[in-house]
């Protein structure tokens, strides 16, 4: 069931930006929970009403439709009708009920409607965004945005946001970021970008190996291995103060996992001997050990209410996925299909997990409900793909993938649709991790 | 007309006088040449009479020099002695010199042997096979005959796998290659060990040629 807002608290930000809602109607069941991506929703998006018509928000009309496109298409619920099959007039848009001829949407196949307005002076822009069901010929949800000339791409992510919501009641990924790691600088470091590859930025500096980041629930913190010349340390960093903690016990210190809502952390540390799973707190400090097995316990991921934890180990002879209950210690092996099976991602769903697995010499995506019971595989005859990340709702996941080639990221549905190249930039790219949403970004 | 014959009559007998006198004297020291016509008897005499302090003159010349001969010979002896012991030194130092070269390329070869013969694993393995225990076998020889160095043993693997658990896996190659060399009594606190899994390939590929020399466990002076 979805429920429409007719209220929702002001998302106050320090931009100054301000929207509030406009009168919705109803509920109703447009995505199917269990497979969203089965039938896309067809979806028109027309250029955005200029209000007063000067060329720059004749510009910023097309762009901010466009972008929103883009945006909705990511998700990959909707199929976005292409505007040259549109009835309308595009010289004469309307953009609210009664102005609105919802026969020129039905025409042509589209179950949902959205319509903008700008409006650009001095340095301040204004938009109105309304979603619209076409068959029904009524709002769902509509908003007004106000801030700064800069914030409009802010602002068609918050409606997006928005869309998401009233039609599947999460909130979606756009205001998530992905961690990764390139070495395009002749070195592999940390880069972060925007859910959507937008905005690459190097985060690390280490000009030596940096791998495996990590972000903290709450976004402000990155966990990360570098190298001394000595040995391999787990960096523990605060993205904007630059500060943090370094383990540097003697032997590895690496692949950390924060525990959901917690400034606490799981990593592999081989200072007693062996490389086993310790708890350890956000400052570095080790609280307790984890796992109890000679050989290989490495790659923790955490179950979303952070009561279990899922990681590799080669206890039966050669690595495979194992779940941890945390509080009675219990562990038992997930998977059974497979010689070599690492690297898991626990949905935020909490049902399933991914994991790579390595069959005939070449690696693809998995995904394996908890209960062991349902595996699927997502990713064939396409190079190797590894690492995979959920997205903070559970519906998409990024990967790594050789298929072109060098290894760059690629996101695709949960169910394996739509697989598509995250960004281009020089180098190869490994090791996605996807935060979860990023409040006052 | 008669005074010319007279004189030539006397230097016809003068001359070959003086010339018998010479002859006869030498004639007497070899005791062999044949005595002249002139008079025997005071040929004899003189020549006897000249014949001794000739003589005497010619033995203390044969004296003098004999010495200087014997005292050349020893000097010649002496010098020869010199270049000889000389030549000898020489040729010790060239000798010595050599040995040294012998041993220092023996010496590098050892150490060459020791940086870069392969301790190589199976794949997933942090298992030592055969051939590896038998170089690191070698590896301990030597660094017990190097007690000075200190070494680093990387852990590395090939490229497939997750990152992670490469590391993990690395690191365990370069465990228990210390571990075998501290049985054999290498002391520890002159090995330490790094893991680079993946990152640091030595060959580049996508296929088991190159797989299997990135398995290892790799060793480096510090």
């Amino acid at each position: 069931m979805i429920r429409i807002q007719n209220k929702i608290a002001g998302i106050v930000c320090a931009v100054l930006l301000l929207a509030w809602p406009m009168p919705g109607s109803a509920e109703y069941d447009y995505i199917n929970i269990s497979n969203p991506f089965l039938k896309k929703i067809p979806i028109a998006i027309p250029v955005f009403k200029a209000f007063s018509r000067s060329s720059a928000e004749n510009i910023a009309a097309k762009s901010a439709a466009d972008l929103l496109s883009k945006t909705l298409e990511y998700t990959g619920y909707f199929k976005i009708i292409d505007r040259a099959a549109f009835l309308a007039d595009p010289q004469q848009p309307h953009i609210d009920i009664p102005d609105i001829v919802f026969r020129n949407w039905t025409g042509i196949g589209s179950e949902l409607l959205i319509t903008g307005g700008i409006l650009l002076h001095n340095d301040m822009a204004e938009m109105e965004l309304r979603l619209f069901d076409t068959i029904k010929a009524k709002l769902i949800v509509g908003k007004r945005f106000k801030g700064g000339d800069k914030d409009q791409r802010k602002m068609i992510q918050r409606f997006a946001s928005d869309v998401i919501f009233s039609l599947t009641g999460d909130r979606g990924v756009f205001n998530s970021k992905i961690a990764f790691v390139s070495n395009g600088t002749g070195n592999k470091e940390v880069y972060t970008c925007d859910f959507d590859g937008y905005n690459p930025r190097q985060v690390t500096q280490t000009n030596n190996i940096t791998l495996s980041p990590a972000w903290s629930s709450d976004g402000k913190w990155i966990a990360y291995t570098a190298y001394s010349k000595k040995n391999t340390n787990l960096h523990i960093m605060n993205l904007e103060e630059k500060r943090g903690a370094v383990v540097s016990q003697k032997g590895l210190n690496i692949s950390p996992a924060w525990v959901p809502n917690q400034f606490t952390l799981a990593a592999t540390l081989s200072f007693e001997g062996d490389p086993e799973i310790y708890l350890l707190t956000g400052s570095g400090k080790i609280i307790k050990r984890l796992t109890q097995s000679v050989g290989v316990d490495v790659s923790p991921s955490w179950s979303p209410d952070g009561k279990k934890m899922a990681f590799v180990s080669d206890r039966s002879g050669a690595p495979q996925i194992y779940s941890m209950d945390l509080y009675t210690g219990r562990t038992e092996r997930l998977t059974f299909e497979g010689g070599y099976n690492t690297s898991p991602s626990w949905s935020p769903k909490g049902d399933r997990i991914a994991y790579a697995g390595m069959q005939n010499g070449q690696f693809n995506i998995y995904v394996i409900t908890t209960d062991g019971q349902t595996l699927v595989q997502l990713t064939r005859d396409a190079g190797d793909n590894e690492a995979p990340a959920w997205s903070p709702d559970g519906n998409l996941i990024a990967f790594s993938s050789t298929r072109e080639g060098p290894s760059k990221i690629y996101v695709m549905t949960a169910y394996g649709t739509d697989q598509r190249r995250l960004l281009t930039l020089p180098g190869e790219q490994t090791a996605p991790n996807w935060s979860l949403r990023i409040m006052n970004d | 007309m008669r005074k010319k014959f007279w004189i030539s009559l006397a230097l016809l007998l003068v001359i070959p006088g003086l010339l018998f006198t010479v002859s006869c004297a030498k004639k007497t020291v070899k005791s062999e040449a044949s005595v002249s016509e002139m008079p025997k008897s005071e040929m004899a005499k003189e020549t006897v009479k000249e014949d001794t302090s000739a003589a005497d003159k010619a033995r203390a010349e044969a004296a003098a020099l004999e010495k200087q001969r014997m005292e050349a010979e020893r000097q010649r002896m002496l010098e020869e002695e010199r270049l000889n012991a000389q030549k000898l030194r020489e040729t010790q130092l060239e000798e010595e010199r050599r040995q040294a070269e012998i041993a220092k390329k023996l010496e590098d070869a050892k150490k060459k042997v020791f940086l870069t013969e392969l301790v190589l694993f199976d794949f997933d393995s942090s298992v030592l096979t055969e051939t590896a225990q038998d170089r690191l076998k070698r590896k301990a020889e030597w660094l017990k005959e190097n007690a000075k160095a200190s070494v680093i043993i990387e852990g590395h693997c090939d490229e497939r796998g997750s990152n992670e658990y490469n590391l993990a896996l690395g690191w365990r190659r370069a465990e228990a290659a210390k571990a075998f060399l501290v049985d054999l009594g290498v002391s520890a606190t002159r090995m330490s060990t790094i893991s680079y899994g993946e990152e640091r390939p030595f060959a580049q590929g996508h296929y088991e040629g190159a797989w299997s020399q990135n398995r290892r466990a790799h060793f480096v002076l510090e």
